[in-house]
């Protein structure tokens, strides 16, 4: 790819993926961004192209905006932090060698395989059901009153049900950094008189520390998204309405296209903030 | 402080036993160097001494204390890893504290040795910096840095300057020498490089698959070789050995004549002769490979650094009479 001629026909060559691509991306962007100044609600005939920042100042200053803010954060936050800690615990766990290591690999990984809308309907109704679930029966055999999951701690339960989810992608990254680590390294620690849990501390930890960056970027980049789980399960009643939930009740359950736009364009601009935040904090890991 | 006993031990992995039953005395002061080919278990000797690796039977007593069950850190002894071991993400200056950290030293103490280190081993300039910032030979003096602010009862190093280039590993040898001068510790070293065993050690340990084929000083070996192995390992180039006629002209099944203690001379007025093949010209000598002589495909033999002798010239060999080695049909030393 060394010469004039052959660097412009890659450029030639990608050329349609690159268009394909851009479009792709650049029209729903823009086709929101048209909306969300729009005054656009279709089952009642209403069309408007032009009303300034109505829809953007309807929706920020609505009471449940903020609301949808926090609950996003809380969650988000709270499956990071399980999945992170689990799944460096995972992780030590099944780099020591033990008797079936694949299998129990492969079922580590499962829950990835899984696609959101079933292992939430699953864990509604087969794990959090306060009557049949697998977890009331646990409650009643321990002689507890069960435990309406989805009802009394709604948020929690969300998070659990996430973090079931991400923490084999978690689990597998964290994995595969363990695995890079000089043994040598270890046994120098152990020499040097750190004990295992100082080990931890000062030599796995800091070596895993760009992967956990990686696993928090990737997470919370789709963690910021999640719809299924709350659909599924609280229609984001009981204050589980995240940003895209509210985003999502605006457009089709309140048939206000302008307005749920303009929460979609807002969305956009918070998850790049929280980005631009997560980079300048956790970032500095990935050029040591 | 760091007389250590090996007493009985062995290893096995598994089915495979890597270290045969092996006893084992280090005198307090020792430079004691562990050779032998690759594979042969002298990383593994290192390791059990060091306690990374469980004997499979046999005891380690370090200063008369029965060792075998305490674990590494408690034993007294600090090693030096081949890759260096350093960690990555911490600076030198923390790198060498690292072991007193962990022994939960005072800052002011910590500091004073960290820096008495560095003044030792050149490295002051240095302290700041990160590993991954420093060349081979730094980072090697790291790692010994980090071994001798513990002030340990004896240094384990193995093969601590593989990955060195040859000007380089030259250097490491003499400084590593000067510091067991100056530290007067025990100091068990491992290497497959026999140059680095004769020059360093005050006694050599030759290993054949797990086995101790001979003890002793460098010039021990050198002179009285107690087998072939031992003949052959140790010297630079190798012993010549000759087997069938003239060897039974000695009473012995193989002879071993070393090629600086042959003579190239006249070939008419000398007991062997052949013709000259490749020769290595180093300046201070020649190594002249010898062929066509009836007693081994090649002779090896150190002559003159400018001796006039080209490929294909006749050359005479008389080899020093007291200096031939004899060996059995079992090829253990005759005396
Ligand atoms: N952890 C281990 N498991 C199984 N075999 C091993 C292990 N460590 C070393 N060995 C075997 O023990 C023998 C000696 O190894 P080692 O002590 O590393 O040799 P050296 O350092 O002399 O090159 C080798 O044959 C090697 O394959
Ligand atoms: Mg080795």
């Amino acid at each position: 790819m060394a010469t004039k001629a052959s660097a412009s026909a890659a450029r030639l060559m990608m050329a349609p993926a690159v268009t394909l691509l851009l479009g792709w991306m650049l029209v729903p962007l823009v086709m929101t961004l048209y909306f969300s100044f729009a005054d656009y609600r279709p089952l009642r005939g209403a069309f408007e192209p032009w009303i300034g920042f109505e829809n953007y100042e309807r929706f920020v200053t609505s009471s449940s905006f903020w609301d949808a803010v926090t609950t996003t954060l809380t969650m988000v936050g709270g499956i990071l932090v399980i999945t992170v800690c689990f799944g460096i615990l995972l992780a030590l766990l099944l780099d020591k060698p033990i008797y079936g290591q694949g299998v129990v690999r492969i079922l580590v990984i499962a829950p990835f395989f899984v696609m959101p809308t079933v292992s939430a309907l699953v864990w509604k109704n087969m794990m959090m059901d306060p009557v049949n679930g697998i977890l009331s029966h646990v409650w009643r055999f321990f002689g507890a009153a069960p435990h309406d999951w989805l009802v009394q701690t709604p948020t929690l339960s969300i998070i659990l049900i996430v973090s079931w989810q991400w923490l084999p992608f978690a689990t597998l990254i964290l994995l595969t950094a363990i695995q890079s680590l000089d043994g040598e390294q270890l046994e120098a620690a152990e020499m040097d008189g750190a004990p295992p849990l100082k080990r931890f501390w000062f030599i796995i930890l800091p070596h895993l520390s760009r992967a956990i960056t990686i696993v928090i970027l990737i997470q919370t980049i789709f963690l910021l998204s999640i719809f299924a789980e709350i659909f599924v399960t609280t229609q984001g009643s009981f204050g589980t309405r995240t940003l895209t939930y509210l985003v999502y009740q605006r457009v089709l359950e309140s048939q206000n296209v302008g307005l749920g736009s303009a929460g979609g364009i807002i969305a956009v601009i918070l998850a790049n903030i929280v980005a631009i935040f997560l980079m300048r904090i956790v970032g500095k890991n990935l050029d040591a | 402080m760091g007389q250590i006993t090996l007493n009985q031990i062995t290893k096995s992995f598994g089915e495979t036993q890597v270290i045969p039953p092996l006893d084992l005395r280090i005198e307090e002061g020792e430079f004691v160097v562990f050779v032998g080919p690759s594979g042969c278990g002298k990383s593994t000797l290192l390791r059990l001494i060091a306690g990374l690796e469980d004997v499979s039977s046999g005891h380690i007593e370090i200063d008369g204390r029965d060792v075998t069950d305490v674990p590494p850190a408690q034993r007294g002894l600090a090693m030096v890893f081949q890759s260096y071991a350093l960690y990555p993400h911490m600076s030198v200056r923390k790198n060498i504290a690292f072991p007193l950290r962990m022994a939960g030293m005072d800052e002011a103490e910590q500091k004073k040795r960290v820096e008495r280190a560095a003044t030792v081993l050149n490295l002051t300039d240095y302290l700041d910096r990160r590993p991954g910032q420093l060349s081979g030979g730094q980072r090697q003096r790291v790692a010994i840095g980090r071994a001798i602010v513990r002030e340990p009862a004896a240094f384990l190093f193995d093969e601590p300057l593989s990955n060195l280039d040859a000007a380089l590993r030259h250097g490491m040898r003499m400084e590593i020498g000067e510091l067991h001068q100056s530290l007067a510790t025990t100091m068990i070293y491992v290497t497959h490089d026999q140059v680095e065993a004769m020059t360093m050690a005050d006694k050599i340990v030759v290993l054949r698959a797990g086995v101790i084929e001979q003890v002793g000083s460098p010039l021990e070996l050198y002179r009285e070789p107690r087998n072939l192995f031992v003949a052959g390992f140790i010297g630079s180039p190798t012993m010549n050995l000759l087997t069938g006629p003239e060897a039974k002209k000695h009473d012995a099944t193989t002879i071993g004549v070393r090629p600086e203690h042959i003579e190239a001379g006249d070939p008419d007025a000398s007991p062997w002769s052949g013709t000259v093949g490749i020769s290595e010209h180093l300046g201070s000598d020649t190594f002249l490979h010898v062929h066509g002589t009836g007693l081994a495909e090649t002779i090896t033999v150190r002559a003159d650094g400018e001796v006039p002798l080209r490929h294909g010239d006749r050359v005479g060999l008389t080899p020093h009479p007291d200096r031939i080695h004899r060996f059995d049909a079992k090829g253990l030393r005759i005396a």
